[in-house]
């Protein structure tokens, strides 16, 4: 290959890249906004209606008033770990959608080991949390950061069983080859033969993205702001979109891997890139419900949650559907065969 | 090629500024975040060379859970790390001598003319259809299925060992039991007292 070609090679790929990322952060903006609006209407108010018209340039005042603020950097902190945390929260939460299938060919990097890829990278976001709840020095940082490394290593476990449920009807790790298995109609998407492991990972999903009513490591009525209490400025705002950024990563990986990807649920209506954005912008909705609907859990009853519920649901279901798939029972096993 | 060879040295000096960083840190918890450097590096050479789910697995499994909780463990305990350098040159001299003694052992067990070049041929790199995760798996669950399973036991008793010796009973602690909870039933908590109205 020679020196222009693969130059070509970077430019094309580097603008591939801008096109996932920028409509990504846009996403984010709106998300918060999407959060603020849906909350307000449960709880019967207005939510925010003031910028622009019915509040829609509230998200991008919010990113200005941000980027215009100081970073505070606390004394005794440890600097470099303090500086470089937030961005280690985001880049994983970036880089996971590079293997991200929008539609059948829409894919940056079809490769065939995405799953893992994918479960390698959510699992590094938390260093961005443990190391900024150390490095600020501050008590009630360290407790989130801790309540933190405990609840994802914990959920963690988890998700990764409810994913090897979809491994064994799929048959590969390629995650366009997993949604290409669920061809058929909206019964024959896994959320159905594969309930009960859809069901824990989503919730293991919320837990995994600090998100209420999992948000122990921020629990504002309890430990202030948790581990990022000391950031203020555009370091908090990375870690504000890292969050986001993971919600949305997790609607996704629910839709790829349940809920038939970019297949259309109706018949006469054509597969496509829309269906995938609809439906993970159904699964995103949940999490705005969630928070606006359940209390925060406390911390042990996190944990029982999470080791002695959803890891035997996950193990007793794998294994049902082992001795399906054995058995040539049907549903799972013609999705097998598919 | 050459641009792979670029990307091995740069990754491998890190690896070894990393590795270095995770012996002469004097704060505990930077060293392990040393080590969850040498671990990413380490997976990235691995992926150069062509061992996608070994890499991967090696983020997943070290970096994602076990230097997670390693970090949890180490930023709970308050580590003086100077009474630990106090007899440092007494005990030098039989510190090296353990040292050198690995270091002999090491050579003789793996002398270079064993692993010199002519002895490996080069491999042959795969196509992009090759899966490595399905190979290892056929091997795993088919040729070596019982040393496989032996390891799993290993572990399990090991969990187990774990378990046994750190779990106290501690009757004064209150916890919930949600079964309870649950079938909890009105009569059980509510009496309905009739009564005549005063006044």
């Amino acid at each position: 290959m020679g020196i222009l070609e693969s130059l070509w090679l970077l430019i094309i790929t580097v603008l591939k890249i801008l096109l996932i990322i920028v409509p990504l952060l846009l996403t984010v903006a709106y998300l918060t906004y999407a959060e603020r609006k849906v909350i307000g209407a449960i709880q019967v108010r207005k939510g925010p209606n003031r910028v622009g018209w019915g509040g829609l340039l509230q998200p991008i005042a919010d990113v200005l008033k941000l980027l215009t603020k100081e970073v505070l950097v606390p004394t005794n902190s440890h600097r470099f770990l303090f500086l470089i945390a937030p961005i280690l929260s985001l880049a994983p939460a970036f880089a996971a959608w590079a293997v991200i299938p929008f539609s059948d060919t829409a894919v940056l990097a079809d490769v065939n080991a995405g799953l893992l890829y994918v479960l390698a990278l959510t699992s590094l976001g938390v260093y961005g949390v443990i190391i900024a709840g150390w490095a600020s020095n501050s008590k009630y940082a360290f407790l989130g950061a801790m309540r933190s490394a405990a609840q994802i290593v914990a959920y963690e476990i988890a998700m990764g069983f409810a994913l090897v449920g979809v491994l064994m009807v799929s048959g590969s790790l390629n995650l366009g080859d997993i949604v290409r298995a669920q061809e058929g109609n909206i019964f024959t998407w896994f959320w159905l033969p594969l309930f009960p492991l859809f069901i824990v990972y989503f919730i293991s999903g919320v837990a995994e993205t600090n998100r209420a009513p999992f948000d122990v490591a921020e629990g504002e009525s309890e430990i202030v702001a948790g581990f990022h209490v000391d950031y203020s400025g555009m370091a908090f705002a990375l870690f504000f979109l890292a969050e986001y950024a993971n919600m949305i990563m997790i609607a996704a990986l629910a839709v790829i891997m349940f809920l038939g990807g970019w297949l259309s649920p109706i018949p006469f209506i054509p597969d496509g890139m829309g269906w995938f954005f609809a439906k993970t912008a159904f699964m995103l909705f949940f999490f705005l419900w969630f928070r606006a609907t359940f209390p925060r859990y406390r911390y042990d009853q996190i944990m029982r949650l999470g080791w002695k519920v959803f890891i035997p649901v996950t193990i007793l279901w794998l294994t049902v559907e082992a001795v399906a798939i054995l058995l040539e029972i049907e549903p799972w096993f013609a999705l097998r065969a598919a | 090629m050459d641009f792979k060879l670029f990307v091995f040295w740069v990754f491998s000096l890190v690896l070894v500024g990393a590795a270095v960083g995770v012996i002469t840190t004097r704060n505990p918890v930077q060293a392990a975040l040393f080590l969850v450097l040498a671990f990413f590096n380490s997976a990235i050479i691995w992926m150069l060379m062509e061992a996608e789910f070994l890499a991967i697995t090696l983020v997943l499994v070290y970096v994602g859970a076990v230097m997670v909780l390693f970090l949890f463990v180490v930023m709970m305990l308050d580590i003086n790390t100077l009474p630990a350098r106090e007899g440092f040159t007494r005990y030098l001299p039989v510190g090296a001598l353990v040292v050198g003694a690995i270091i002999v052992q090491m050579v003789f067990l793996i002398r270079v003319r064993w692993f010199s070049a002519d002895d490996y041929p080069v491999p042959t790199p795969r196509g992009a259809d090759y899966s490595n995760t399905e190979e290892l798996g056929r091997a795993m669950y088919t040729d070596y299925l019982f040393q496989f399973e032996v390891a799993a036991v290993i572990l399990l008793v090991a969990i187990i060992a774990a378990i046994a010796l750190t779990m106290r009973r501690r009757p004064e602690t209150k916890y919930q039991r949600p079964a309870e909870q649950i079938n909890v039933k009105k009569e059980d908590r509510l009496r309905v007292v009739s009564m005549d109205s005063e006044s």
